[in-house]
């Protein structure tokens, strides 16, 4: 029977790791994703879950030990944060060209140096071309609710890529919210067993990523792109069959709360949306037209979704918890590129960096920007701009 | 060697396995090493092959010169990958197939040196086998920690190697994992037989493949297994088994353990290009590192 139960958001997909069964476990101890690794160890140890754990030397030994047990058909798991990410980068690429299913949870945390152990969202991005399936949770729910999501993704047919589930460290893996558990032979059913498109096991001679010419090289990674296309009916099919089955549904790579009579927008990634929604209750209450868009799947980037929502905008205030040095946020790149799809006349589009390296954004210097910004578009306002807010108290 | 001494051939068929027509160069070791092994294994065997000569010689997709399985991984991802190899197929009750990690000594006593000794230390059910052509041939004959002391390479285009040949055989002995071996190209029986050794044991298994590459040494394709037998009679490379704590020294080195029985290191030089400009000094410096390998090989000895 579904349970609800006080869980950090390490442990959030920890239990949902649990009740994907993985066979085989390989991780590395990084602050803040540790308790993730600890939790599943303790399930193994205590015979809760039949998986293998390796207990490997590094990062990059950690996922090359994912790619090769799930090419010789296991269902695989890891987790890792900033640094073993970065470390681990290399094969993050070799999974997904090898379109080898496999899920990882990211406990961000920002990029050294200096030693900083606190969230942003720079190692996420950091990912951004890497061929793999990227969401982002907003509380811990929703990281156990995904993390279960992530293993259904990526074992489709239509899909059969890696998927990588990011949540913010400390703001979300170690604050403990109630986190309804699901029930195992429910989940059994609906999840199945594990899917892959070829298995490496010696019972036939077969071989994996030897040289190959440029044309079918590029003929492989042009699937990758086609696969990641049908992956966003695939995101919104489970999260509709999710939401049936288990109560939950969140609206399919974007999530949108006060879209439907808004003039100006918001758009977030990750748990400060949350505040930002506070702020834009608040804004509401005093006459202002304001929606929120919070960005659930960054790859692939949903960009019909934004057009949906922001066509006809008054303004949109985009607001990335990175920076791509020398540019702009992340996700403003890419949503600008993306509604340029459709229009090449865009509603002023502005960029709002913040929260850079763990700094605090609550909702109340949400409230103060975004009342600035619609009265600087109010009052003629033509143009998008950028703008790194350096929140000090 | 008499014609009584001539041992029988291994038991592969030619076209089983090592299939004709891969992209080795002219009297390379490795498909002679891939050969024996698939007297051994057949093709119940996956390989997981980092970046290395073997990556090439394999041949390009579609097509593939083993018919066996192979995982291209990354260079420093060779142990790692096949620890979840070998664990996948163990959760999945798959028994029949040797998981075998297969690395240049660029991808083993380098890059790949960290995840090897993790999967020793793990004791990881899978075997090692480290193919020493004693630098990075593939890319072009650089330096690596396995090249010996003055060679030439193009990293050391003048001087030579400085520093003496990292012995990763020896640090897979401290690991006291259940089986190490050093083999060469120039004994095939003897290859066979530590294969056939490491079948039958379970746990972490390392093998040390010394094999001379002709483009990289400098010498002619025809003389790789005279330079092999060179190496191991001049007593340059030991060959042994390590298991259960000891150290067992091989048919071809059991002699050698007097030195008035090893030919001279000379003869084993001056066949190969790499030595040309060796200084004396550093010939002696050689002599005395055999001598140092012989002493630490004595105190693990039965």
């Amino acid at each position: 029977m579904p349970r609800v139960i006080a869980l950090t958001g390490n442990h959030a997909v920890a239990y949902a790791v649990k009740l994907a069964k993985p066979d085989v476990i390989a991780a590395y101890p990084i602050t803040p994703q540790s308790p993730i690794v600890e939790k599943l160890s303790e399930m193994i140890e205590s015979g809760e879950l039949k998986s293998s754990m390796i207990r490997v030397e590094s990062e990059h030994s950690a996922l090359a030990a994912c790619f090769g047990a799930a090419v010789a058909g296991a269902r695989v798991f890891t987790a890792t944060s900033s640094q073993g990410l970065l470390y681990m980068h290399e094969v993050v690429h070799w999974a997904s060209r090898a379109r080898i299913p496999m899920v990882m949870a990211l406990v961000s945390r920002t990029i050294n140096t200096p030693w900083n152990i606190w969230p942003d969202h720079s190692d996420f991005v950091d990912q951004r071309d890497a061929g793999w399936i990227m969401a982002y949770a907003m509380d811990n729910q929703e990281a156990f609710d995904l993390t279960l999501q992530a293993f259904k993704i990526s074992e489709d047919p239509s899909v059969y890529l890696p998927v990588m589930i990011g949540i913010e460290g400390f703001i979300l893996s170690h604050t403990a919210m109630p986190v309804e558990i699901l029930d195992e032979k429910q989940v059994e059913e609906w999840l199945g067993e594990r899917k892959q498109p070829y298995i490496v096991d010696g019972s036939e001679p077969l071989g994996l990523g030897g040289l190959t010419p440029p044309e079918d090289t590029e003929d492989m990674f042009y699937g990758i792109q086609v696969a990641m296309e049908k992956s966003k009916d695939t995101i919104r099919r489970v999260d509709r069959e999710y939401g049936k089955l288990f109560g939950r549904e969140y609206g399919g790579l974007v999530s949108c709360y006060n879209c439907s009579d808004a003039k100006y927008f918001a758009v977030a990634m990750g748990s400060w949306s949350g505040d930002l929604i506070e702020a834009t209750s608040k804004l509401r209450d005093e006459g202002y037209s304001l929606g929120v868009v919070r960005v659930r799947f960054y790859r692939p980037f949903p960009h019909e979704d934004l057009w949906g929502t922001l066509r006809g905008a008054k303004g949109v205030f985009v607001f990335d918890r990175a920076i791509s040095f020398g540019a702009w946020g992340p996700i403003y790149t890419d949503l600008v590129a993306g509604l340029l799809q459709y229009t090449s006349k865009l509603p002023p589009v502005v960029n709002v960096v913040a929260g850079i390296a763990g700094v605090h954004v609550g909702a109340e210097d949400f409230y103060e920007v975004l009342k600035s910004l619609i009265g600087q578009v109010e009052s003629g306002l033509e143009h998008g701009y950028f703008k790194w807010v350096r929140v000090r108290r | 060697m008499s014609k009584s001494q001539v041992k029988p051939p291994l038991p592969y068929s030619a076209r089983d396995v090592v299939l004709p027509g891969d992209a080795a160069c002219h009297g390379c070791p490795i498909p002679i090493a891939l050969k024996v092994l698939s007297a051994v294994f057949g093709e119940k065997v996956i390989l997981v092959v980092p970046a290395c000569c073997t990556s090439v010689i394999v041949g390009t997709y579609p097509g593939q010169s083993l018919r066996a399985s192979i995982i291209h991984v990354p260079f420093a991802s060779a142990a790692a990958v096949a620890s979840g190899v070998a664990q996948a197929l163990k959760m999945r009750g798959v028994s029949d197939v040797q998981v075998i990690a297969w690395a240049g000594d660029g991808g083993t006593a380098d890059i790949g040196m960290a995840a090897l000794s993790g999967a020793a230390e793990r004791n990881e059910d899978l075997i090692y086998i480290m193919y020493d052509n004693e630098a990075y041939m593939n890319t072009g004959i650089q330096r690596s920690s396995s090249t010996p002391l003055g060679a030439w390479t193009t990293t050391t285009p003048i001087t030579g190697k400085s520093e003496h040949k990292k012995d990763v055989a020896k640090i897979l002995v401290a690991h006291s994992v259940p089986y190490v071996a050093t083999a060469s190209v120039g004994y095939p029986h003897d290859l066979y037989s530590k294969l056939q050794r490491a079948r039958s044991i379970k746990g972490f298994r390392f093998i040390q493949i010394h094999a001379p590459c002709p483009p990289g040494w400098r010498f002619d394709p025809k003389y790789t297994a005279r330079i092999a037998k060179l190496a191991v009679e001049t007593g340059f490379w030991i060959l042994y088994e390590y298991h259960n704590g000891k150290i067992t020294l091989s048919g071809p080195s059991r002699p050698l353990l007097d030195p008035s029985k090893r030919r001279p290191i000379e003869e084993y030089l001056k066949l190969q290009g790499r030595y040309r400009s060796i200084a004396p000094e550093l010939i002696n410096s050689i002599k005395e590192y055999i001598e140092d390998n012989w002493s630490w090989v004595k105190r693990y000895l039965l």
